[in-house]
C-alpha cells in the first residue's frame, strides 16, 4: 500500500506548482512593463501630444481623455449604483423580484465588453444621436461598471450591524433618516472601495469605447462632452497594432502609464479596505 | 413636506433598484433591434452554419461558422490550461498555504484580474507570440495557441477566487470529521473538501470560461484574425468578439455587414446569459 504521506507531499507539490504557474507570469508581466516602460517616462512624454504619426512625442491627449471618461462614468454610475445597493440592502425582501434583480446584476457583469460597445453604439451614438462622444462613452462604461458598484456597496451597507438601525429607528428617526445618518456614513469606506475598483476597470477597458468615443488621433483636447477623445487603452491598441514601426519605448511607456493608473487605483482600494477592517468597532 | 421628500427619495431608490433589470433588457432589445434585420437576407441557419465570412464582397457572404469555431477552439484551449491550474491554485490558497503567504498570493491574483486586457494583449504580442513562433517553428506566432495561453491567464483570477470561496464555505465540521477518522490533509481535501465544494467549483469554471468567450482585445491582438475555418491550433483564427471589434469601425451603419455584426452580438449575449444563469443556479442552490 502506498504511503498516504508521500502521496500528500506529491499532491501538495503539484498544487504549489499550479500556484507558481499563475503568480510567476504575473510578476514577469509587471516586471517587464516596469523595466522597459519606466525609462520612457519623462515630463515630455506625459505632457506632449503625439507627433510624427504617433511615432514620437507624448500621450497627453490620451491621458486627458481617459480622465474625462472616468469622471463621466462615475458621475453617472455612482448615484444609480449606490441607490440600487440601498434598495437591495434596506428595502427589498427575499422574493422573486429580488431574485430577478440579483440575476440581472450577475448577467450585467457577464456581458462581454465588446457587446457593451455595440449597445453603446446603437443606443447612445445612433438612437440618442450623441455621436461618438465622451458622453456616449461614459454612459456605456457606466452601465458596464454598475454591477461592481452595486455589489460592493451592498456588501458595505449590509455589514453595518442591524442594531445601529434599530437604535436610530427607536429614537423616532424615519427609515430614510436612518439610512442617511446612520447606515451610509458607516458604509462609506466599503462604497469607496467598490467605486475605485469600478473606475479602475473603466479606465482600462478598450472594447466598450471603440465605437462610442475613442479617436485614433486628435491634435487638440476635447472641449465638450459631445467631442470625441483619445483614451489610453485605445491608444495602446493603436500603436501596438495599427501603426507600423512605433518605437518600442513609446509602446512600453504607454503600457506602463495605463498599468500604473489601474494598479494605483486598485492599491488605493485595497488600502482603504484594509484600514477599515482594522478600525472596525463592531 | 418631509414626508413628500422621503416619498420621492424612496421611489427613486426603487427605480434605481430596478435599473439592472432595465439595462439587461435594454441591451438585449437594442441588439435585437439592430441585429435581426440581417435575417431578411440570410436565413438564421445559413448565418450560424455558413462557412464563408466575406462581409464586404458583393453580394456579402455572412456565415459565422468559422468565427464560432474560432471562439470554441481558443476557448477550449484556454479551458484545458486554466481549469487544472486555476483549481489547483485555489486549493493551494484555501487549504495548504500558510496564512501570510495566502494574503500575498491573493493579492497577486487580484493584480492579475486588474491588468487591462489591452495590456495583456500587448505583452502577449511582444513576448508570447515570438516565443510560440520560434518554439514550434511556425511561419507566424499569431495563432490559436497563443490566444489560448493568454486567455487562460484571463480566466484564472475568476476561477481561483470563486473556487476558493467555495472551498472556504465548506463547513469546518466536515474537515474535522475527516481528520478525526485519521485521514491525511490531502485525503481530506480530495475525498471531502473537493466533493463538498464541487458545485461552487463548477460555477467557477463556467464563469471563467464565460470570461474567455467574451474577451476581446487581447484575443484580437494575438490570434492573427484570419476569418477562415480553423484547422489547427498552430494557425491564425478569428473569434466572434474580435470580428465585431475589428470590423464595426468600417461597417456602414444600416448595411448588411452592420446588421450581421449586431447579430453576432446577439449570439454572444445569449451565450453569456446562458452561462451566467446556469452558474448562478449552481452557486445558489444548496443541497
Amino acid at each position: 500500500m502506498k504511503n498516504p504521506h508521500i502521496t500528500q507531499n506529491i499532491a501538495f507539490f503539484f498544487l504549489f506548482l499550479a500556484t507558481l504557474l499563475i503568480v510567476v507570469p504575473v510578476g514577469f508581466i509587471v516586471f517587464v512593463i516596469i523595466q522597459k516602460g519606466l525609462p520612457a517616462i519623462d515630463w515630455q512624454f506625459l505632457s506632449d501630444i503625439p507627433r510624427h504619426g504617433m511615432r514620437a512625442g507624448g500621450i497627453f491627449p490620451a491621458i486627458v481623455g481617459t480622465v474625462y471618461l472616468v469622471t463621466g462614468t462615475i458621475i453617472f454610475a455612482l448615484p444609480i449604483g449606490l441607490l440600487a445597493a440601498i434598495y437591495l440592502s434596506e428595502y427589498s425582501k427575499e422574493n422573486l423580484l429580488m431574485r430577478l434583480i440579483k440575476l440581472a446584476i450577475v448577467n450585467l457583469a457577464g456581458v462581454p465588453s465588446v457587446v457593451y460597445g455595440l449597445f453603446g453604439l446603437a443606443l447612445f451614438v445612433i438612437f440618442f444621436k450623441f455621436g461618438a462622444s465622451i458622453l456616449s462613452g461614459s454612459l456605456t462604461l457606466g452601465i458596464m461598471i454598475l454591477p461592481i458598484i452595486i455589489t460592493t456597496s451592498r456588501e458595505a451597507l449590509e455589514s453595518v450591524p442591524y442594531s445601529f438601525r434599530e437604535v436610530s429607528l427607536s429614537l423616532g428617526a424615519s427609515k430614510w433618516q436612518t439610512i442617511r445618518n446612520i447606515v451610509l456614513p458607516n458604509a462609506v469606506p466599503g462604497i469607496l472601495t467598490g467605486t475605485i475598483l469600478g473606475l479602475g476597470r473603466a479606465a482600462g477597458e478598450t472594447a466598450p469605447i471603440l465605437f462610442t468615443v475613442a479617436a485614433f488621433y486628435l491634435p487638440q483636447l476635447p472641449s465638450s462632452i459631445f467631442d470625441q477623445a483619445m483614451a489610453l487603452p485605445y491608444h495602446l491598441y493603436v500603436i501596438s497594432t495599427q501603426v507600423p514601426n512605433v518605437d518600442e519605448k513609446i509602446r512600453y511607456g504607454t503600457a506602463f502609464v495605463l498599468l500604473a493608473l489601474v494598479l494605483i487605483m486598485n492599491l488605493v482600494a485595497i488600502i482603504i479596505r484594509y484600514k477599515f477592517r482594522k478600525r472596525k468597532k463592531w | 413636506m418631509r414626508k413628500l421628500k422621503e416619498f420621492i427619495i424612496e421611489k427613486l431608490i426603487l427605480i434605481c433598484g430596478l435599473a439592472s433589470i432595465f439595462f439587461v433588457v435594454l441591451i438585449f432589445l437594442f441588439l435585437l433591434k439592430e441585429g435581426l434585420a440581417v435575417f431578411s437576407t440570410v436565413s438564421p441557419f445559413k448565418f450560424l452554419f455558413g462557412k464563408n465570412w466575406y462581409p464586404i464582397s458583393d453580394p456579402p457572404q455572412l456565415g459565422i461558422l468559422p468565427l464560432i469555431l474560432g471562439s470554441l477552439l481558443v476557448t477550449l484551449g484556454a479551458a484545458i490550461i486554466s481549469i487544472p491550474i486555476g483549481v489547483g491554485c485555489a486549493v493551494y490558497i484555501a487549504e495548504v498555504a500558510p496564512a501570510n503567504l495566502k494574503e500575498i498570493l491573493k493579492a497577486g491574483i487580484e493584480l492579475l484580474a486588474a491588468i487591462p486586457s489591452v495590456v495583456l494583449g500587448f505583452i502577449g504580442m511582444v513576448t508570447l507570440v515570438p516565443f510560440v513562433k520560434t518554439f514550434f517553428h511556425l511561419p507566424t506566432g499569431l495563432t490559436a495557441l497563443s490566444g489560448s495561453i493568454m486567455l487562460a491567464f484571463m480566466a484564472m483570477p475568476t476561477i481561483v477566487s470563486i473556487a476558493e470561496d467555495a472551498l472556504y464555505s465548506v463547513p469546518k465540521t466536515y474537515k474535522e470529521g475527516a481528520f478525526a477518522l485519521g485521514a491525511t490533509h490531502w485525503q481530506t481535501i480530495h475525498r471531502v473538501m473537493l466533493p463538498a465544494a464541487s458545485r461552487g467549483i463548477v460555477a467557477a469554471i463556467m464563469l471563467g470560461i464565460g470570461r474567455v468567450i467574451g474577451e476581446t482585445m487581447a484575443v484580437m491582438m494575438i490570434t492573427g484574425n484570419a476569418a477562415v475555418m480553423p484547422n489547427s491550433i498552430f494557425a491564425p483564427v478569428r473569434t466572434l468578439t474580435a470580428t465585431i471589434a475589428a470590423e464595426m469601425g468600417e461597417a456602414v451603419v444600416g448595411s448588411e455587414h452592420y446588421f450581421a455584426l449586431f447579430a453576432i452580438g446577439i449570439v454572444l449575449f445569449i451565450i453569456s446569459f446562458a452561462i451566467n444563469v446556469t452558474a448562478d443556479l449552481f452557486l445558489h442552490k444548496r443541497q
